[in-house]
This record gives structure tokens, C-alpha cells and sequence, in this order.
């Protein structure tokens, strides 16, 4: 009885009815992210019958998340749970009846080469310009659509990039911006992030069931502060020169191959990540550290963490560390070197 | 003079005579946007050989990277 009602409104819904219905039980969407941006994606497409999701996220719960990550829950910041495990664990409480893959990766190109092209659209909530133009150039290279999403204080912009009809990000973006102006220096309020995910979920709906006329193809931002709406017709910005969208270079994948380390955005953290595959062997960092009276050890099946002075590191599986505690590349990489090898 | 950025009226001073002085009156300049006058689309090289005029509308829209 549950299941047979409980995508009954949204069926009543005549854009969608009962084809559309099936058409986001035969698809498969891959929300790269999963902060504030996509955990409110991850719920709605879930609610909605979506039949395959794939979660992809670096990052572990921790307190300053739960004023706007909507799956997460005190007890995942005492577990340090990485994000998309506890998604998968709330979003399986919510939907029974969708497959739903978490991946505790770092999204750089080899894993989203080897992700995306099985996916009908990819969702971008992600923290950073670094890993949406792999999505960018990704999602050209594969041809699937991607929709752009991001929050910061009070404003919101989206956009949603059809690969042989839309600009892609790369036309639009004249240089990565660093004004310092992310998550953790001039903070974030809830209902920025929501607004987002309302456009991106429309618009992954419309695509999904197959109603791409309705598609808004406007580049849209909005103040929510200020009581401002912003919609652009951006269609003159496809450049018939772009490496990305027109000339099939697709340089954000060769570029990024080759960064080892970020900053985090909103975090006083930078990320350090080793070459290729490597496995980290958590009984032998633990060994070698519980030598030292002074550092504090935590773990948990995915990931050891320490604490040393003023730096907090975080060693994952898949060969990606965590200092917490400095924004400097170097210094971190000294923190890492000394304790993680 | 007044103009229209993002639908609220903005007194802007008698020195600001095109859209890139704009920007960096608005100090808007280390952002990636997208600028509208008077609904068209400006790409950045015009920014400063367009000029601005009382009652102009502009919608000024930046890329941010949070989420
Ligand atoms: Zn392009």
C-alpha cells in the first residue's frame, strides 16, 4: 500500500504523471558533494522516486555542518562518519526502494571518468572551482547535462549546462575567482542553499522526465538578503572557441590530473592526496604515532585522525589526508610529512 | 546619477562613466560575473567601452564556488 502511494501527489503532477514517474525510476543521477548543497539534492531526488543515486564526497561530519547538511545528526559528528554513509543510512530510512551508491572519494578525473558516464545527469554541490570544471569538461566529453549550483552568506546562482546547446561553465567564467569570499568568512544561512537545490532539483526533474523544453536556460542568482532576483539570458556566451564545450580539449582534465593539494573551501584546512590509488595502512600510522604521548588518536573503519599542536589530521582509505588547522600548502605539507609519511 | 543593478535604484557618482569603473566602484572586479546592460549580454572586453546613462539597467551576477 505504501509503495504503491507514495509518489501518488507527484504523478497528480501532469508534467510528470505516471511516465515520468517511471522514466526517475529508470534513471541514475550522481550528486558530486554532499554538504549542504547535496544533502537537500540527495533528499529531494530520493523522495522523488529517482531509482539510482550515487553520493560522492572527501569529507567526514563534523559540528559546524548541522546548522544546514540536512541528513546528518549529532551522533555522526561523534562517529566522524563520512558524509556519504551516513546520507546513504538516512536516505535508506526515507526511501527503501532506491539503489543508492556511496563513494568516499575525492572527485578528481579518474574517479568521475569512471562514475559518470553511466549517469543520466550530474548534479554539482561541490565547495570548489576546481572539481566543477573536471564536472565541466566531464560531462562535455561524456555528453551529459550538469547542473551548476552554488551558495554563499545569503546568494545563490545556478545554471544548467547542456552539453552541445548551452555554454558550459568554461565559456561563461573569465577567470576562478579568490576574493576570499566562501562558506567560512562570510558564513552561510540555510535558505541560500535551499533556494539553490529547489532550481536544481526542477530543472533534474524536467531533464529526467524528459521535459527539456521547459528547461529555464537562463543563468539565474538571487540575493535572498537583499530581496534580490536575478535571471540572464546567457545563450551569446557559447564560444564556438571554448577548449571545453566547441574545441573537445577539455583542459580541466588534464590540468587537474596534476594537483596534489587544496585548500578547503570554508574550512581552515587543506587537503593533501597522494598519487594514483595508494591505499593508506591505517595499523601502521597508528603504530608509529601512538609512540608520540602527545597526539591524540581517533578511528573508525574509513578514516584515522589525530590531533598534534594546533593541527587536527585526517587519513582516509583512499590515500587523501585532512590538515585541519592552517590554510598554508606548505605548512601543511609539513604536518604531513612529520606524522603521515 | 541613478541606475538600476539588480532591480534596486543605485546613485552612482558623476566619475562613473562606463561599466568597468562601475565594477570597481562596486569592487566587484576580482569576481568572475556576468554583466546585462540594458538586457544585453556584455561580454568583459566591452566593459569598458560601454558607457552608462541615468536610468540604465544593469543585472550583475557573480560565480561563487561555496555549497
Ligand atoms: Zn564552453
Amino acid at each position: 500500500m505504501l509503495v504503491n502511494n507514495r509518489y501518488h501527489r507527484q504523478m497528480l503532477f501532469d508534467p510528470i504523471g505516471e511516465t515520468g514517474q517511471k522514466r526517475l525510476q529508470e534513471s541514475h543521477v550522481v550528486i558530486v558533494g554532499v554538504g549542504a548543497l547535496g544533502s537537500s539534492s540527495a533528499e529531494m531526488l530520493a523522495r522523488a522516486g529517482v531509482g539510482t543515486l550515487t553520493l560522492i564526497d572527501r569529507d567526514y561530519v563534523e559540528e559546524t555542518n548541522l546548522q544546514r547538511q540536512q541528513l546528518f545528526s549529532e551522533e555522526d559528528v561523534r562517529m566522524q562518519t563520512p558524509k556519504v554513509i551516513a546520507a546513504k543510512k538516512r536516505l535508506e530510512e526515507i526511501n527503501h526502494l532506491i539503489t543508492i551508491y556511496a563513494e568516499v572519494i575525492d572527485a578528481g578525473v579518474d574517479e568521475l571518468e569512471a562514475i559518470a558516464p553511466e549517469a543520466n545527469l550530474v548534479i554539482d554541490a561541490t565547495d570548489n572551482f576546481d572539481t566543477r570544471l573536471i564536472i565541466n569538461d566531464i560531462c562535455q566529453k561524456h555528453h551529459k547535462p550538469w547542473i551548476y549550483g552554488a551558495c554563499v552568506a545569503s546568494y545563490g546562482v545556478t545554471f544548467t549546462v547542456l552539453p552541445g546547446e548551452t555554454p558550459c561553465l568554461h565559456c561563461m567564467m573569465d577567470h576562478i575567482p579568490s576574493d576570499g569570499a566562501t562558506c567560512d568568512s562570510v558564513g552561510i544561512i540555510s535558505p541560500a542553499v535551499q533556494m539553490v537545490v529547489s532550481y536544481q532539483v526542477t530543472e533534474a526533474l524536467k531533464i529526467l522526465t524528459g521535459n527539456l523544453d521547459t528547461l529555464s536556460g537562463k543563468l539565474i542568482a538571487f540575493d535572498l538578503w537583499k530581496n534580490q532576483q536575478m535571471e540572464l539570458q546567457v545563450a551569446s556566451l557559447k564560444d564556438d572557441t571554448c577548449p571545453s564545450c566547441s574545441k573537445k580539449q577539455y583542459p580541466h582534465l588534464t590540468y587537474q590530473a596534476q594537483l596534489k593539494t587544496a585548500v578547503l573551501c570554508g574550512r581552515n584546512t587543506v587537503q593533501i592526496r597522494t598519487n594514483g590509488k595508494k591505499v593508506m595502512h591505517f595499523e601502521e600510522i597508528k603504530k608509529h604515532l601512538e609512540r608520540n604521548q602527545q597526539i591524540k588518536l581517533f578511528s573508525n573503519p574509513y578514516l584515522l585522525s589525530f590531533e598534534i599542536d594546533k593541527y587536527r589530521v585526517v587519513v582516509f582509505g583512499d590515500g587523501r589526508t585532512l590538515i585541519h588547522g592552517t590554510k598554508n600548502v606548505q605548512e601543511a605539507k609539513k604536518v604531513y610529512y612529520q606524522y603521515v609519511g | 546619477m541613478e541606475i538600476i543593478v539588480n532591480g534596486d535604484p543605485l546613485e552612482v557618482s558623476e566619475g562613473i562613466t562606463n561599466i568597468e569603473e562601475l565594477i570597481q566602484e562596486l569592487r566587484l572586479e576580482k569576481k568572475s560575473l556576468i554583466v546585462e546592460h540594458n538586457q544585453t549580454i556584455l561580454k568583459k572586453e566591452k566593459h569598458k567601452d560601454t558607457a552608462i546613462s541615468e536610468g540604465d539597467r544593469l543585472e550583475i551576477v557573480h560565480f561563487v564556488g561555496g555549497g
